[in-house]
């Protein structure tokens, strides 16, 4: 049994994945407080959804552990019962909504149904809790009858948001959750994860291949690179003064005022 | 050809469509100039009418589109020119780069038949000479094995190189105008540096113009010279890049203040309330007056011309610099 951090929500140790021969995810470790938002950063191919999905239970790690609030996840072949247990820990909301939302349920009974099955909430609490869960993502309670293909992109986002924070988890993975949207929506999904952390206690794994949200969602950074993590810090430390070149590279390539994009010295694609 | 007009002309372009039945306006009123060489980002939430404006100049607007206004091409109207002599123009001088790159090729064919087949059957240039352009405008790109590439298929080549060899097909018929809606919108932000760095190189060798369409202000001011803002259907406001940061309209200060930025840790994200209008949604008004921050009564009942404002063009009534002091007179207008 791996030692425990007493008060630690996620400790990730030597987290290693193979398919094949090919390793995606090599010696990673992590670890987040209740509250804190740790960010996930490397280009796309660098590991993150791995990861990210060992971390939510989706995907089994290679070697390494994966302690949820001191608890060991349960394995595939674990008792429905204890997995319900441990979604309560642990929720995912990925870059495309439908991964989550179901195209022809109407996004009140996508709540609802969460609910059912995760909590004693019965009947008319059960609505209200519901309709609370939209008010919190800043939809209409008026939208919980409206299918996700009448939503905007961004009240899709929000809907799945909804869904994932319904069993009240203690960590959230965001696996690229403003990366499809409008920078203008991107602005307000961040806002409202801010808010929502900050009310609940929540902590984020929030993982992107865009330095630029990072300052506006994380108090932490690991930077990742083929596999491994190649930098880490608070936000502002890597931020203002990492001098490692591949984190400086992936801080070049933000748009910003007076930014010019440059293409980078030859490197294997 | 010199003179005084532009390369591309857009004029008071109002269009129309059918879905559902119904007729609705999708682009209210566009005005657009684009001189030979310059380059014009064309910047707007969703659903703002971007991609419907590219369509517009390309003449590819879906059956039973309507179109008022006029599109003029170095000095030619696009939109009263016949079927054919259109093609022309789309096959010799306008080219095109999409968001995504996988929808516009073959998925089965090699790259090199994707990008001599144009070279070879309509220009009868033959077969090895069409290769050789082809590899050395990959060259161009930033593709150092083109002659390996061109046997490649499609799903052998990641999102970035496919863009890459996207641009290099747009580049092949030497064309005077690139329209690039949303290039890059499909990658991630190192990849997205290194494309764009590839389309500005290019097109500043090449003298080429550009429509360049994204919802990132940021972007577009890299790449260029102005920038004209979209919002439900119409152009808001139009203004050289390096004057945003004094934008007269409110919607532009808006996006630019909800972009999510390296700006330290002091640097706060103000996002926009509520949701962009679709053009058919609007009414008599400003039709971002219910998201405006600094809107009045008049805002709501009478509809803002595009005029001067600033060092460009604004659509709104109380258009401000946010350096002067607040209180802009009233700018009334006859349109409503
Ligand atoms: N199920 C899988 N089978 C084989 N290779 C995979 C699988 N999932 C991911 N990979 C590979 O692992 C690497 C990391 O992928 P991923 O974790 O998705 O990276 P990121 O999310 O940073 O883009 C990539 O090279 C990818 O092709
Ligand atoms: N083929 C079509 N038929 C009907 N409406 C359309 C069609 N294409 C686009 N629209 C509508 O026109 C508006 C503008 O679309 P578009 O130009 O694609 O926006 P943008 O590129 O700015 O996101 C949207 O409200 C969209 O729903
Ligand atoms: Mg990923
Ligand atoms: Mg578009």
């Amino acid at each position: 049994m791996p030692e425990h951090t007493p008060g630690a929500i996620l400790e990730a140790t030597g987290l290693r994945k193979t398919f094949g021969d090919f390793t995606a995810v090599d010696d990673v470790s992590l670890t987040l407080t209740p509250g804190a938002s740790l960010a996930v950063v490397g280009e796309s191919g660098s590991g993150k959804t791995t990861t990210a999905r060992m971390i939510a239970g989706l995907e089994q790690p290679t070697t390494g552990t994966i302690l949820l609030a001191g608890r060991q996840p349960p394995g595939p072949r674990a008792r429905t019962t204890e997995r319900r247990r441990f979604a309560q820990h642990v929720q995912m909301v990925f870059q495309d909504p439908y991964t989550s939302l179901d195209r022809h349920q109407r996004i009140g009974d996508s709540i609802t149904e969460v609910l059912a099955l995760h909590t004693d909430l019965r009947g008319s609490a059960r609505t209200a809790r519901m309709t609370e869960l939209l008010e919190q993502v800043g939809l209409n309670p008026q939208q919980a009858i409206s299918r996700p293909r009448s939503l905007s992109g961004g009240q899709r986002q929000r809907a799945a948001i909804a869904r994932a924070l319904a069993v009240q988890p203690r960590l959230l993975v965001l696996d690229e959750a403003v990366a499809a949207l409008d920078v203008s929506v991107q602005a307000q999904i961040l806002t409202l994860l801010q808010d929502i952390r900050r009310q609940t206690q929540v902590a984020y794994l929030f993982i992107t291949h865009d330095l630029g949200v990072v300052p506006h969602i994380a108090d932490e950074i690991v930077v990742m690179r083929q596999g491994r993590v190649v930098d880490r810090g608070t936000t502002t430390e890597v931020l203002d003064r990492s001098q490692h070149p591949y984190t400086r590279a992936l801080i070049d390539s933000v748009p910003r005022r007076g930014w010019k994009p440059r293409r980078r010295p030859a490197t294997p694609t | 050809m010199t003179g005084t007009h532009a390369l591309l002309e857009v004029k008071n372009l109002h269009v129309t469509l059918t879905g559902d039945r119904r007729r609705r306006t999708v682009l209210h009123r566009v005005d657009l100039a684009i001189p030979a060489g310059a380059a014009l980002g064309l910047v707007g939430e969703s659903g703002s009418g971007k991609s419907l404006t590219a369509r517009t100049v390309l003449g590819l607007l879906p059956q039973g589109a309507r179109v008022e206004g006029e599109v003029r091409f170095d000095g030619r109207s696009l939109t009263a020119m016949a079927p054919a002599a259109l093609r022309g123009i789309r096959s010799h001088e306008i080219a095109m780069v999409f968001q995504d790159p996988r929808a516009h090729i073959n998925p089965v064919r090699t790259i090199g038949d994707f990008l001599t087949e144009g070279l070879v059957t309509t220009r009868g240039v033959r077969r090895a000479v069409a290769e050789a352009r082809a590899a050395a405008l990959l060259g161009e790109v930033g593709i150092a094995d083109g002659a390996r590439r061109l046997r490649q298929r499609p799903s052998e080549l990641s999102g970035g190189l496919l863009q890459r060899v996207m641009i290099a097909a747009a580049l092949l018929t030497e064309p005077r105008l690139l329209l690039a809606d949303e290039p890059t919108t499909a990658l991630d932000v190192t990849t997205q540096a290194e494309v764009m760095a590839i389309i500005d190189e290019t097109r500043l060798q090449r003298g080429l113009a550009m429509l360049f369409i994204t919802h990132d202000l940021a972007l577009a001011a890299a790449v260029c010279d102005r920038i004209a803002v979209m919002y439900a259907g119409s152009v808001v406001e139009e203004l050289p890049s390096g004057h945003l940061s004094d934008a007269e309209h409110p919607y532009t200060r808006a996006l630019m203040a909800s972009r999510p930025d390296l700006g330290g840790p002091g640097k706060k994200l103000t996002a926009i309330k509520g949701r962009p209008l679709s053009a058919f949604e609007t009414g008599p008004g400003c039709a971002f007056a219910p998201r405006c921050p600094d809107a009045r009564d008049t805002c709501t009942t009478q509809h803002p011309a595009l005029l001067p404002a600033g060092s460009g063009q604004a659509a709104c009534h109380f258009p401000h610099h946010p350096r002067a002091a607040a209180g802009a007179a009233e700018r009334s207008t006859s349109d409503a």
